[in-house]
Protein backbone atom coordinates (compact mmCIF):
# COMPACT_ATOMS: atom_id res chain seq x y z
CA UNK A 1 0.00 0.00 0.00
CA UNK A 2 2.80 2.40 0.97
CA UNK A 3 4.73 1.66 -2.22
CA UNK A 4 1.63 2.23 -4.28
CA UNK A 5 1.02 5.62 -2.71
CA UNK A 6 4.62 6.60 -3.27
CA UNK A 7 4.26 5.63 -6.89
CA UNK A 8 1.20 7.85 -7.23
CA UNK A 9 3.11 10.83 -5.85
CA UNK A 10 5.98 10.08 -8.22
CA UNK A 11 3.68 9.85 -11.24
CA UNK A 12 2.34 13.28 -10.35
CA UNK A 13 5.85 14.69 -10.27
CA UNK A 14 6.71 13.02 -13.57
CA UNK A 15 3.82 14.85 -15.20
CA UNK A 16 4.66 18.26 -13.80
CA UNK A 17 8.43 17.76 -14.08
CA UNK A 18 8.76 19.75 -17.32
CA UNK A 19 7.27 22.73 -15.50
CA UNK A 20 9.54 22.32 -12.45
CA UNK A 21 12.68 21.94 -14.57
CA UNK A 22 11.74 24.87 -16.84
CA UNK A 23 10.79 27.03 -13.87
CA UNK A 24 14.08 26.37 -12.10
CA UNK A 25 16.27 26.72 -15.19
CA UNK A 26 14.64 29.64 -16.99
CA UNK A 27 12.88 31.57 -14.22
CA UNK A 28 13.90 30.88 -10.63
CA UNK A 29 17.66 30.56 -11.02
CA UNK A 30 17.84 33.51 -13.46
CA UNK A 31 15.85 35.68 -11.02
CA UNK A 32 18.19 34.76 -8.15
CA UNK A 33 21.19 35.36 -10.40
CA UNK A 34 19.81 38.72 -11.34
CA UNK A 35 19.49 39.68 -7.67
CA UNK A 36 23.19 38.90 -7.20
CA UNK A 37 24.10 40.71 -10.42
CA UNK A 38 22.24 43.80 -9.29
CA UNK A 39 25.02 44.29 -6.69
CA UNK A 40 27.77 44.03 -9.30
CA UNK A 41 29.27 45.86 -12.20
CA UNK A 42 29.02 43.56 -15.21
CA UNK A 43 29.35 44.21 -18.94
CA UNK A 44 29.16 40.59 -20.23
CA UNK A 45 32.82 40.60 -21.27
CA UNK A 46 34.83 40.89 -18.04
CA UNK A 47 33.84 39.07 -14.83
CA UNK A 48 31.26 40.79 -12.56
CA UNK A 49 32.76 43.06 -9.86
CA UNK A 50 30.95 43.44 -6.52
CA UNK A 51 29.89 47.06 -5.96
CA UNK A 52 27.35 46.69 -3.15
CA UNK A 53 24.44 49.10 -3.44
CA UNK A 54 26.11 51.36 -6.03
CA UNK A 55 23.72 50.43 -8.83
CA UNK A 56 20.68 51.30 -6.75
CA UNK A 57 22.37 54.45 -5.52
CA UNK A 58 23.15 55.48 -9.09
CA UNK A 59 19.62 54.85 -10.28
CA UNK A 60 17.98 56.68 -7.39
CA UNK A 61 20.31 59.64 -6.92
CA UNK A 62 22.46 60.19 -10.01
CA UNK A 63 20.57 58.97 -13.05
CA UNK A 64 18.00 61.66 -13.87
CA UNK A 65 16.79 59.56 -16.80
CA UNK A 66 15.74 56.83 -14.37
CA UNK A 67 13.19 59.01 -12.58
CA UNK A 68 12.10 60.42 -15.92
CA UNK A 69 11.39 56.89 -17.14
CA UNK A 70 9.56 56.00 -13.90
CA UNK A 71 7.43 59.12 -14.27
CA UNK A 72 6.69 58.43 -17.95
CA UNK A 73 5.72 54.83 -17.13
CA UNK A 74 3.41 55.85 -14.26
CA UNK A 75 1.72 58.45 -16.47
CA UNK A 76 1.30 55.86 -19.18
CA UNK A 77 -0.18 53.24 -16.82
CA UNK A 78 -2.43 55.76 -15.06
CA UNK A 79 -4.05 56.90 -18.32
CA UNK A 80 -3.81 53.84 -20.59
CA UNK A 81 -5.28 51.27 -18.17
CA UNK A 82 -8.42 53.12 -16.98
CA UNK A 83 -9.16 54.48 -20.47
CA UNK A 84 -8.79 51.03 -21.99
CA UNK A 85 -11.05 49.45 -19.36
CA UNK A 86 -13.72 52.16 -19.63
CA UNK A 87 -13.74 51.82 -23.40
CA UNK A 88 -13.85 48.03 -23.14
CA UNK A 89 -16.81 48.15 -20.76
CA UNK A 90 -18.76 50.73 -22.80
CA UNK A 91 -18.33 48.82 -26.05
CA UNK A 92 -19.09 45.49 -24.33
CA UNK A 93 -22.37 46.98 -23.10
CA UNK A 94 -23.08 48.35 -26.56
CA UNK A 95 -22.56 44.86 -28.01
CA UNK A 96 -24.52 43.07 -25.29
CA UNK A 97 -27.84 43.33 -27.15
CA UNK A 98 -29.91 40.59 -28.78
CA UNK A 99 -29.67 41.95 -32.33
CA UNK A 100 -28.63 39.84 -35.28
CA UNK A 101 -25.15 40.26 -36.70
CA UNK A 102 -23.58 41.39 -33.42
CA UNK A 103 -20.81 38.83 -33.80
CA UNK A 104 -19.63 40.60 -36.97
CA UNK A 105 -19.09 43.84 -35.04
CA UNK A 106 -17.48 41.94 -32.18
CA UNK A 107 -15.03 40.26 -34.54
CA UNK A 108 -14.10 43.43 -36.41
CA UNK A 109 -13.75 45.55 -33.26
CA UNK A 110 -11.53 42.89 -31.76
CA UNK A 111 -9.27 42.76 -34.84
CA UNK A 112 -7.01 45.70 -33.79
CA UNK A 113 -6.24 43.90 -30.53
CA UNK A 114 -5.03 40.74 -32.23
CA UNK A 115 -2.64 42.63 -34.53
CA UNK A 116 -1.93 45.45 -32.09
CA UNK A 117 1.23 44.03 -30.56
CA UNK A 118 3.00 43.66 -33.88
CA UNK A 119 5.80 45.72 -35.34
CA UNK A 120 3.63 46.37 -38.41
CA UNK A 121 0.99 48.15 -36.35
CA UNK A 122 3.61 50.17 -34.47
CA UNK A 123 5.01 51.29 -37.82
CA UNK A 124 1.49 52.16 -38.96
CA UNK A 125 0.81 54.12 -35.77
CA UNK A 126 4.06 56.04 -36.19
CA UNK A 127 2.93 57.17 -39.62
CA UNK A 128 -0.63 58.02 -38.65
CA UNK A 129 0.74 60.63 -36.26
CA UNK A 130 3.37 62.10 -38.61
CA UNK A 131 3.26 65.83 -39.33
CA UNK A 132 1.17 65.09 -42.44
CA UNK A 133 -0.48 61.95 -41.05
CA UNK A 134 -4.21 61.41 -41.05
CA UNK A 135 -4.55 62.27 -37.34
CA UNK A 136 -3.34 65.79 -38.03
CA UNK A 137 -5.47 65.99 -41.18
CA UNK A 138 -8.44 65.02 -39.02
CA UNK A 139 -7.57 67.66 -36.43
CA UNK A 140 -7.32 70.35 -39.13
CA UNK A 141 -10.60 69.16 -40.64
CA UNK A 142 -12.28 69.53 -37.23
CA UNK A 143 -10.83 73.03 -36.89
CA UNK A 144 -8.02 72.28 -34.43
CA UNK A 145 -4.33 73.08 -34.79
CA UNK A 146 -2.18 70.16 -35.93
CA UNK A 147 0.01 68.65 -33.18
CA UNK A 148 3.71 67.94 -33.61
CA UNK A 149 3.45 64.47 -32.08
CA UNK A 150 7.15 63.69 -32.42
CA UNK A 151 8.32 67.10 -31.24
CA UNK A 152 6.54 67.30 -27.91
CA UNK A 153 7.24 64.74 -25.12
CA UNK A 154 3.70 64.83 -23.70
CA UNK A 155 2.09 64.46 -27.11
CA UNK A 156 4.44 61.59 -27.97
CA UNK A 157 3.40 59.71 -24.84
CA UNK A 158 -0.25 60.21 -25.78
CA UNK A 159 0.48 58.44 -29.07
CA UNK A 160 1.39 55.37 -27.02
CA UNK A 161 -1.59 55.76 -24.69
CA UNK A 162 -3.98 56.01 -27.65
CA UNK A 163 -2.41 52.91 -29.19
CA UNK A 164 -3.07 51.03 -25.94
CA UNK A 165 -6.65 52.28 -25.78
CA UNK A 166 -7.25 51.25 -29.40
CA UNK A 167 -6.51 47.66 -28.33
CA UNK A 168 -9.26 47.28 -25.74
CA UNK A 169 -10.50 44.08 -27.42
CA UNK A 170 -9.53 41.32 -24.99
CA UNK A 171 -10.85 43.23 -21.97
CA UNK A 172 -14.02 43.85 -23.97
CA UNK A 173 -14.49 40.12 -24.62
CA UNK A 174 -14.00 39.33 -20.93
CA UNK A 175 -16.50 42.03 -19.95
CA UNK A 176 -18.93 40.72 -22.55
CA UNK A 177 -18.72 37.21 -21.07
CA UNK A 178 -19.29 38.73 -17.62
CA UNK A 179 -22.29 40.77 -18.77
CA UNK A 180 -23.91 37.69 -20.27
CA UNK A 181 -23.72 36.01 -16.85
CA UNK A 182 -25.89 38.67 -15.19
CA UNK A 183 -29.47 37.32 -15.10
CA UNK A 184 -31.89 39.46 -17.12
CA UNK A 185 -34.44 39.04 -14.32
CA UNK A 186 -32.40 41.39 -12.10
CA UNK A 187 -32.80 44.21 -14.61
CA UNK A 188 -36.48 43.42 -15.12
CA UNK A 189 -37.13 43.46 -11.37
CA UNK A 190 -35.24 46.76 -11.02
CA UNK A 191 -37.22 48.30 -13.90
CA UNK A 192 -40.48 47.26 -12.28
CA UNK A 193 -39.32 48.97 -9.09
CA UNK A 194 -38.73 52.14 -11.12
CA UNK A 195 -34.92 52.14 -11.44
CA UNK A 196 -33.64 54.08 -14.49
CA UNK A 197 -30.77 53.00 -16.75
CA UNK A 198 -28.09 54.84 -14.72
CA UNK A 199 -29.30 53.40 -11.46
CA UNK A 200 -29.44 49.91 -12.98
CA UNK A 201 -25.86 50.35 -14.21
CA UNK A 202 -24.50 51.45 -10.83
CA UNK A 203 -26.60 49.13 -8.67
CA UNK A 204 -26.63 45.94 -10.77
CA UNK A 205 -24.09 45.93 -13.61
CA UNK A 206 -21.07 47.38 -11.79
CA UNK A 207 -21.34 45.33 -8.55
CA UNK A 208 -22.00 42.06 -10.38
CA UNK A 209 -19.18 42.77 -12.81
CA UNK A 210 -16.69 43.82 -10.11
CA UNK A 211 -14.81 40.47 -9.96
CA UNK A 212 -14.27 40.70 -13.72
CA UNK A 213 -13.20 44.34 -13.37
CA UNK A 214 -10.64 43.33 -10.75
CA UNK A 215 -9.26 40.61 -13.02
CA UNK A 216 -9.02 42.96 -16.02
CA UNK A 217 -7.53 45.73 -13.89
CA UNK A 218 -4.72 43.50 -12.60
CA UNK A 219 -3.91 41.90 -15.93
CA UNK A 220 -3.99 45.17 -17.86
CA UNK A 221 -1.93 47.01 -15.25
CA UNK A 222 0.80 44.38 -15.50
CA UNK A 223 0.58 44.42 -19.30
CA UNK A 224 0.91 48.22 -19.30
CA UNK A 225 3.98 48.13 -17.05
CA UNK A 226 5.78 45.82 -19.45
CA UNK A 227 4.84 47.52 -22.77
CA UNK A 228 7.89 47.36 -24.99
CA UNK A 229 7.29 47.05 -28.75
CA UNK A 230 5.25 50.26 -29.28
CA UNK A 231 7.73 52.45 -27.41
CA UNK A 232 10.67 50.73 -29.07
CA UNK A 233 9.34 51.00 -32.63
CA UNK A 234 7.46 54.29 -32.57
CA UNK A 235 10.45 56.26 -31.32
CA UNK A 236 13.00 54.05 -33.09
CA UNK A 237 14.46 52.61 -29.90
CA UNK A 238 15.40 55.94 -28.35
CA UNK A 239 12.42 56.76 -26.15
CA UNK A 240 12.41 60.35 -27.42
CA UNK A 241 11.59 63.18 -27.79
CA UNK A 242 13.39 64.33 -24.61
CA UNK A 243 12.83 60.84 -23.11
CA UNK A 244 9.07 61.50 -23.26
CA UNK A 245 8.34 57.89 -24.27
CA UNK A 246 11.15 56.22 -22.34
CA UNK A 247 8.94 53.53 -20.80
CA UNK A 248 10.60 51.51 -18.03
CA UNK A 249 11.07 48.29 -20.07
CA UNK A 250 12.62 50.30 -22.90
CA UNK A 251 15.08 51.96 -20.54
CA UNK A 252 15.87 48.56 -19.00
CA UNK A 253 16.52 47.17 -22.47
CA UNK A 254 18.78 50.12 -23.34
CA UNK A 255 20.72 49.81 -20.06
CA UNK A 256 21.31 46.12 -20.70
CA UNK A 257 21.67 45.71 -24.42
CA UNK A 258 22.72 49.13 -25.72
CA UNK A 259 25.07 50.22 -22.91
CA UNK A 260 25.83 46.71 -21.52
CA UNK A 261 25.29 47.80 -17.91
CA UNK A 262 24.00 44.38 -16.91
CA UNK A 263 24.28 45.12 -13.19
CA UNK A 264 22.14 48.25 -13.37
CA UNK A 265 19.71 46.52 -15.73
CA UNK A 266 19.33 43.70 -13.18
CA UNK A 267 18.71 46.23 -10.44
CA UNK A 268 16.02 47.84 -12.61
CA UNK A 269 14.45 44.44 -13.27
CA UNK A 270 14.27 43.67 -9.56
CA UNK A 271 12.71 47.02 -8.76
CA UNK A 272 10.12 46.34 -11.48
CA UNK A 273 9.41 42.91 -10.03
CA UNK A 274 8.90 44.29 -6.51
CA UNK A 275 6.71 47.16 -7.72
CA UNK A 276 4.50 44.92 -9.85
CA UNK A 277 4.15 42.40 -6.99
CA UNK A 278 3.29 45.14 -4.47
CA UNK A 279 0.77 46.74 -6.82
CA UNK A 280 -0.94 43.42 -7.47
CA UNK A 281 -1.09 42.74 -3.74
CA UNK A 282 -2.45 46.26 -3.15
CA UNK A 283 -5.18 45.81 -5.77
CA UNK A 284 -6.16 42.50 -4.18
CA UNK A 285 -6.17 44.11 -0.74
CA UNK A 286 -8.47 46.95 -1.81
CA UNK A 287 -10.71 44.50 -3.61
CA UNK A 288 -12.61 43.58 -0.44
CA UNK A 289 -13.98 47.11 -0.34
CA UNK A 290 -15.30 47.20 -3.87
CA UNK A 291 -15.48 43.69 -5.32
CA UNK A 292 -18.79 41.97 -4.76
CA UNK A 293 -18.97 38.19 -4.68
CA UNK A 294 -22.53 36.99 -5.02
CA UNK A 295 -22.08 33.75 -3.10
CA UNK A 296 -20.87 35.63 0.00
CA UNK A 297 -23.05 38.71 -0.08
CA UNK A 298 -26.25 37.04 -1.22
CA UNK A 299 -28.45 38.70 -3.81
CA UNK B 1 -45.65 50.87 -37.98
CA UNK B 2 -42.33 49.36 -36.97
CA UNK B 3 -41.98 47.53 -33.70
CA UNK B 4 -39.92 49.15 -30.94
CA UNK B 5 -37.09 46.62 -31.39
CA UNK B 6 -36.92 47.25 -35.14
CA UNK B 7 -36.72 51.01 -34.60
CA UNK B 8 -33.95 50.53 -32.05
CA UNK B 9 -32.07 48.32 -34.50
CA UNK B 10 -32.35 51.00 -37.20
CA UNK B 11 -30.59 53.44 -34.89
CA UNK B 12 -28.19 50.84 -33.53
CA UNK B 13 -26.68 49.39 -36.69
CA UNK B 14 -25.55 52.66 -38.34
CA UNK B 15 -24.05 53.85 -35.05
CA UNK B 16 -22.05 50.67 -34.43
CA UNK B 17 -21.05 50.41 -38.09
CA UNK B 18 -19.56 53.92 -38.02
CA UNK B 19 -17.68 53.06 -34.83
CA UNK B 20 -16.36 49.81 -36.35
CA UNK B 21 -15.13 51.65 -39.45
CA UNK B 22 -13.38 54.26 -37.28
CA UNK B 23 -11.68 51.44 -35.36
CA UNK B 24 -10.47 49.77 -38.55
CA UNK B 25 -9.66 52.95 -40.49
CA UNK B 26 -5.93 52.97 -39.60
CA UNK B 27 -5.54 49.41 -40.90
CA UNK B 28 -7.47 50.18 -44.08
CA UNK B 29 -5.32 53.29 -44.54
CA UNK B 30 -2.15 51.18 -44.16
CA UNK B 31 -3.33 48.66 -46.75
CA UNK B 32 -4.40 51.28 -49.28
CA UNK B 33 -1.21 53.32 -48.78
CA UNK B 34 0.87 50.25 -49.61
CA UNK B 35 -0.49 50.50 -53.17
CA UNK B 36 0.45 54.18 -53.56
CA UNK B 37 3.78 55.45 -54.92
CA UNK B 38 6.02 56.24 -51.92
CA UNK B 39 6.28 59.95 -52.76
CA UNK B 40 2.49 60.31 -52.80
CA UNK B 41 1.61 58.44 -49.57
CA UNK B 42 1.62 61.53 -47.39
CA UNK B 43 0.66 64.01 -50.09
CA UNK B 44 -2.56 62.06 -50.62
CA UNK B 45 -2.98 60.82 -47.03
CA UNK B 46 -6.55 62.17 -46.99
CA UNK B 47 -7.63 59.88 -49.83
CA UNK B 48 -7.96 56.14 -49.47
CA UNK B 49 -7.94 55.34 -53.19
CA UNK B 50 -4.43 54.92 -54.64
CA UNK B 51 -4.01 56.95 -57.82
CA UNK B 52 -2.24 55.36 -59.65
CA UNK B 53 -2.63 51.88 -58.15
CA UNK B 54 0.80 50.20 -58.19
CA UNK B 55 2.32 46.91 -56.98
CA UNK B 56 5.95 48.09 -57.07
CA UNK B 57 6.12 48.50 -53.28
CA UNK B 58 5.53 44.79 -52.85
CA UNK B 59 8.26 43.89 -55.36
CA UNK B 60 10.76 46.31 -53.77
CA UNK B 61 9.90 45.31 -50.21
CA UNK B 62 10.09 41.60 -50.97
CA UNK B 63 13.77 42.02 -51.93
CA UNK B 64 14.41 42.30 -48.19
CA UNK B 65 17.62 43.16 -46.38
CA UNK B 66 21.25 42.07 -46.63
CA UNK B 67 20.66 39.90 -49.69
CA UNK B 68 17.86 37.88 -48.11
CA UNK B 69 14.27 38.20 -49.34
CA UNK B 70 11.14 38.39 -47.25
CA UNK B 71 10.56 34.77 -48.26
CA UNK B 72 13.53 33.82 -46.04
CA UNK B 73 12.20 35.90 -43.14
CA UNK B 74 8.76 34.33 -43.40
CA UNK B 75 10.31 30.87 -43.49
CA UNK B 76 12.49 31.66 -40.45
CA UNK B 77 9.46 32.89 -38.55
CA UNK B 78 7.42 29.81 -39.43
CA UNK B 79 10.19 27.50 -38.17
CA UNK B 80 10.26 29.30 -34.81
CA UNK B 81 6.46 29.47 -34.60
CA UNK B 82 6.08 25.76 -35.39
CA UNK B 83 8.79 24.46 -33.04
CA UNK B 84 7.79 26.72 -30.15
CA UNK B 85 4.07 26.07 -30.57
CA UNK B 86 4.27 22.28 -30.77
CA UNK B 87 6.52 22.27 -27.72
CA UNK B 88 4.45 24.69 -25.69
CA UNK B 89 1.10 23.02 -26.40
CA UNK B 90 2.22 19.39 -25.87
CA UNK B 91 4.24 20.06 -22.74
CA UNK B 92 1.48 22.27 -21.31
CA UNK B 93 -1.11 19.53 -21.88
CA UNK B 94 1.13 16.98 -20.15
CA UNK B 95 1.67 19.28 -17.16
CA UNK B 96 -2.00 20.30 -17.05
CA UNK B 97 -3.02 16.65 -16.77
CA UNK B 98 -0.72 16.25 -13.78
CA UNK B 99 -2.19 19.27 -12.02
CA UNK B 100 -5.81 18.56 -12.90
CA UNK B 101 -6.03 14.80 -12.38
CA UNK B 102 -3.28 13.50 -10.10
CA UNK B 103 -3.03 13.79 -6.33
CA UNK B 104 0.49 14.24 -5.07
CA UNK B 105 2.38 15.83 -2.23
CA UNK B 106 3.12 19.53 -2.88
CA UNK B 107 0.61 19.89 -5.68
CA UNK B 108 -0.96 23.10 -4.41
CA UNK B 109 2.48 24.60 -3.81
CA UNK B 110 3.58 24.03 -7.41
CA UNK B 111 0.22 25.18 -8.69
CA UNK B 112 0.65 28.46 -6.81
CA UNK B 113 4.16 28.81 -8.24
CA UNK B 114 2.79 28.30 -11.73
CA UNK B 115 0.06 30.90 -11.25
CA UNK B 116 2.68 33.33 -9.99
CA UNK B 117 4.78 32.89 -13.14
CA UNK B 118 1.66 33.82 -15.08
CA UNK B 119 2.07 37.37 -13.83
CA UNK B 120 5.84 37.53 -14.05
CA UNK B 121 7.05 40.23 -16.46
CA UNK B 122 9.49 38.81 -19.03
CA UNK B 123 11.73 41.86 -18.60
CA UNK B 124 12.61 40.60 -15.12
CA UNK B 125 14.31 37.45 -16.42
CA UNK B 126 15.55 38.97 -19.67
CA UNK B 127 19.07 39.91 -18.53
CA UNK B 128 20.00 36.72 -16.63
CA UNK B 129 18.46 34.51 -19.35
CA UNK B 130 20.57 36.32 -21.92
CA UNK B 131 23.69 35.69 -19.85
CA UNK B 132 22.73 32.01 -19.43
CA UNK B 133 22.14 31.49 -23.14
CA UNK B 134 25.29 33.32 -24.13
CA UNK B 135 27.28 31.08 -21.71
CA UNK B 136 25.69 28.08 -23.44
CA UNK B 137 26.78 29.46 -26.82
CA UNK B 138 23.18 29.77 -27.99
CA UNK B 139 23.44 33.35 -29.31
CA UNK B 140 22.60 33.52 -33.03
CA UNK B 141 20.60 30.31 -32.82
CA UNK B 142 16.84 29.92 -32.35
CA UNK B 143 17.39 27.74 -29.25
CA UNK B 144 16.88 30.54 -26.66
CA UNK B 145 13.50 31.30 -28.23
CA UNK B 146 12.33 27.72 -28.84
CA UNK B 147 13.72 25.57 -26.01
CA UNK B 148 11.99 27.28 -23.03
CA UNK B 149 8.65 26.71 -24.78
CA UNK B 150 9.09 22.95 -24.37
CA UNK B 151 8.81 23.27 -20.57
CA UNK B 152 5.20 24.43 -20.56
CA UNK B 153 3.67 27.88 -20.65
CA UNK B 154 1.65 28.93 -17.61
CA UNK B 155 -1.24 30.44 -19.58
CA UNK B 156 -1.71 27.27 -21.60
CA UNK B 157 -1.35 24.97 -18.58
CA UNK B 158 -4.09 26.94 -16.85
CA UNK B 159 -6.31 27.00 -19.95
CA UNK B 160 -5.99 23.24 -20.56
CA UNK B 161 -6.49 22.48 -16.83
CA UNK B 162 -9.77 24.39 -16.85
CA UNK B 163 -10.83 22.27 -19.80
CA UNK B 164 -9.74 18.92 -18.30
CA UNK B 165 -11.78 19.72 -15.18
CA UNK B 166 -14.96 19.63 -17.30
CA UNK B 167 -14.26 16.02 -18.36
CA UNK B 168 -16.05 13.59 -16.00
CA UNK B 169 -13.65 11.67 -13.72
CA UNK B 170 -15.76 8.52 -14.21
CA UNK B 171 -13.94 8.23 -17.51
CA UNK B 172 -10.59 8.05 -15.70
CA UNK B 173 -11.90 5.47 -13.24
CA UNK B 174 -13.29 3.26 -16.01
CA UNK B 175 -9.98 3.42 -17.87
CA UNK B 176 -8.00 2.56 -14.73
CA UNK B 177 -10.27 -0.43 -14.03
CA UNK B 178 -9.66 -1.57 -17.60
CA UNK B 179 -5.97 -1.64 -16.76
CA UNK B 180 -4.92 1.69 -18.29
CA UNK B 181 -1.85 3.33 -16.71
CA UNK B 182 -1.74 7.08 -16.06
CA UNK B 183 0.26 7.72 -19.20
CA UNK B 184 -2.12 5.76 -21.36
CA UNK B 185 -5.03 7.52 -19.71
CA UNK B 186 -3.45 10.85 -20.63
CA UNK B 187 -2.39 9.99 -24.16
CA UNK B 188 -5.36 7.86 -25.26
CA UNK B 189 -8.31 9.37 -23.43
CA UNK B 190 -7.74 12.85 -22.00
CA UNK B 191 -5.54 14.32 -24.73
CA UNK B 192 -7.97 13.65 -27.60
CA UNK B 193 -10.82 15.10 -25.52
CA UNK B 194 -8.96 18.36 -24.86
CA UNK B 195 -8.60 19.17 -28.57
CA UNK B 196 -10.62 22.41 -28.37
CA UNK B 197 -8.37 23.74 -25.60
CA UNK B 198 -5.27 22.62 -27.50
CA UNK B 199 -6.56 24.45 -30.57
CA UNK B 200 -7.03 27.65 -28.57
CA UNK B 201 -3.53 27.34 -27.11
CA UNK B 202 -2.07 26.69 -30.57
CA UNK B 203 -3.69 29.81 -31.99
CA UNK B 204 -2.46 32.05 -29.18
CA UNK B 205 1.00 30.58 -29.36
CA UNK B 206 1.01 31.29 -33.09
CA UNK B 207 0.12 34.95 -32.44
CA UNK B 208 2.65 35.49 -29.70
CA UNK B 209 5.49 33.89 -31.61
CA UNK B 210 4.64 35.48 -34.93
CA UNK B 211 4.53 38.98 -33.42
CA UNK B 212 7.40 38.49 -30.96
CA UNK B 213 10.15 41.04 -31.41
CA UNK B 214 12.14 40.91 -28.17
CA UNK B 215 13.35 37.30 -28.58
CA UNK B 216 14.65 37.69 -32.14
CA UNK B 217 16.01 41.16 -31.32
CA UNK B 218 18.10 39.76 -28.47
CA UNK B 219 19.23 36.50 -29.98
CA UNK B 220 19.28 36.71 -33.78
CA UNK B 221 21.82 39.13 -35.24
CA UNK B 222 22.41 37.88 -38.78
CA UNK B 223 20.11 38.96 -41.64
CA UNK B 224 20.00 35.27 -42.68
CA UNK B 225 18.14 34.52 -39.41
CA UNK B 226 15.79 37.51 -39.22
CA UNK B 227 12.14 36.95 -38.47
CA UNK B 228 9.43 39.05 -40.08
CA UNK B 229 9.14 41.36 -37.05
CA UNK B 230 12.87 41.91 -36.87
CA UNK B 231 13.13 42.53 -40.63
CA UNK B 232 10.39 45.17 -40.38
CA UNK B 233 12.27 46.81 -37.53
CA UNK B 234 15.38 46.93 -39.72
CA UNK B 235 13.32 48.45 -42.55
CA UNK B 236 12.27 51.16 -40.14
CA UNK B 237 15.89 51.84 -39.17
CA UNK B 238 16.70 52.58 -42.82
CA UNK B 239 13.51 54.60 -43.27
CA UNK B 240 13.73 57.20 -46.04
CA UNK B 241 11.03 58.89 -48.07
CA UNK B 242 11.76 56.54 -50.94
CA UNK B 243 10.95 53.29 -49.14
CA UNK B 244 7.85 54.15 -47.10
CA UNK B 245 5.78 52.27 -49.65
CA UNK B 246 7.96 49.14 -49.38
CA UNK B 247 7.83 49.29 -45.59
CA UNK B 248 4.04 49.59 -45.65
CA UNK B 249 3.77 46.75 -48.16
CA UNK B 250 5.82 44.38 -46.02
CA UNK B 251 3.88 45.45 -42.92
CA UNK B 252 0.73 44.36 -44.73
CA UNK B 253 2.41 41.07 -45.74
CA UNK B 254 3.34 40.44 -42.09
CA UNK B 255 -0.26 40.90 -41.02
CA UNK B 256 -1.78 38.58 -43.64
CA UNK B 257 -1.20 35.25 -41.80
CA UNK B 258 -2.40 36.79 -38.55
CA UNK B 259 -5.63 38.08 -40.06
CA UNK B 260 -6.32 34.82 -41.96
CA UNK B 261 -5.88 32.74 -38.79
CA UNK B 262 -8.02 35.25 -36.91
CA UNK B 263 -11.00 34.89 -39.25
CA UNK B 264 -10.68 31.09 -39.46
CA UNK B 265 -10.30 30.59 -35.72
CA UNK B 266 -12.15 33.46 -34.10
CA UNK B 267 -14.50 31.07 -32.30
CA UNK B 268 -11.54 29.57 -30.39
CA UNK B 269 -10.04 32.98 -29.74
CA UNK B 270 -13.22 34.42 -28.29
CA UNK B 271 -13.76 31.33 -26.12
CA UNK B 272 -10.15 31.30 -24.99
CA UNK B 273 -10.27 34.90 -23.85
CA UNK B 274 -13.72 34.73 -22.32
CA UNK B 275 -13.03 31.60 -20.27
CA UNK B 276 -9.47 32.09 -19.09
CA UNK B 277 -8.64 35.72 -19.65
CA UNK B 278 -5.89 34.89 -22.12
CA UNK B 279 -4.81 38.05 -23.78
CA UNK B 280 -3.49 38.50 -27.24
Amino acid sequence: MKARQLRNHLTGYVFISPFIIGFLAFTFIPICASLVLSFTNYNLFSPPRWVGLDNFHNLFFRDTKYWKSVWVTLTYVLFAVPLRLIFALLIAMLLNVPFRGIFVYRTLIYLPSIIGGSVAVAIMWRNLFGDQGIINLGLIFLGFDPVRWFGNPAAALWMLILLAVWQFGSSMLIFLAGLKNIPVTYYEAASVDGAGPLRRFFRITLPLLSPVILFNLIMQTIAAFITFIPAYIITKGEGGPLDGTLLYPLYLFRKGFVFYHMGEASAMAWILLVVVALLTALLFATSKFWVYYESKGGA
Amino acid sequence: MLSKTARKAMLYHPLVTVFTILMLYPVIWLIMSSFKPSNLIFVTADSLIPEPWIWDNYAIGWEGIGGYTFGTFIQNTFVIVALATVGAVLSSAFIAFGFARLQFFGRSFWFAVMMATLMLPFEVVMVPQYILFSQLGWINTILPIVVPAWFGQAFFIFLIMQFIRTIPTELDEAAIIDGCGRFQLFARIILPLTMPALATATIFSFYWRWEDLLGPLLYLNRPKQYTVSLALKMFLDNETISNWGAMFAMSVVSLVPVVIVFFLAQKYIVEGISTSGLKA
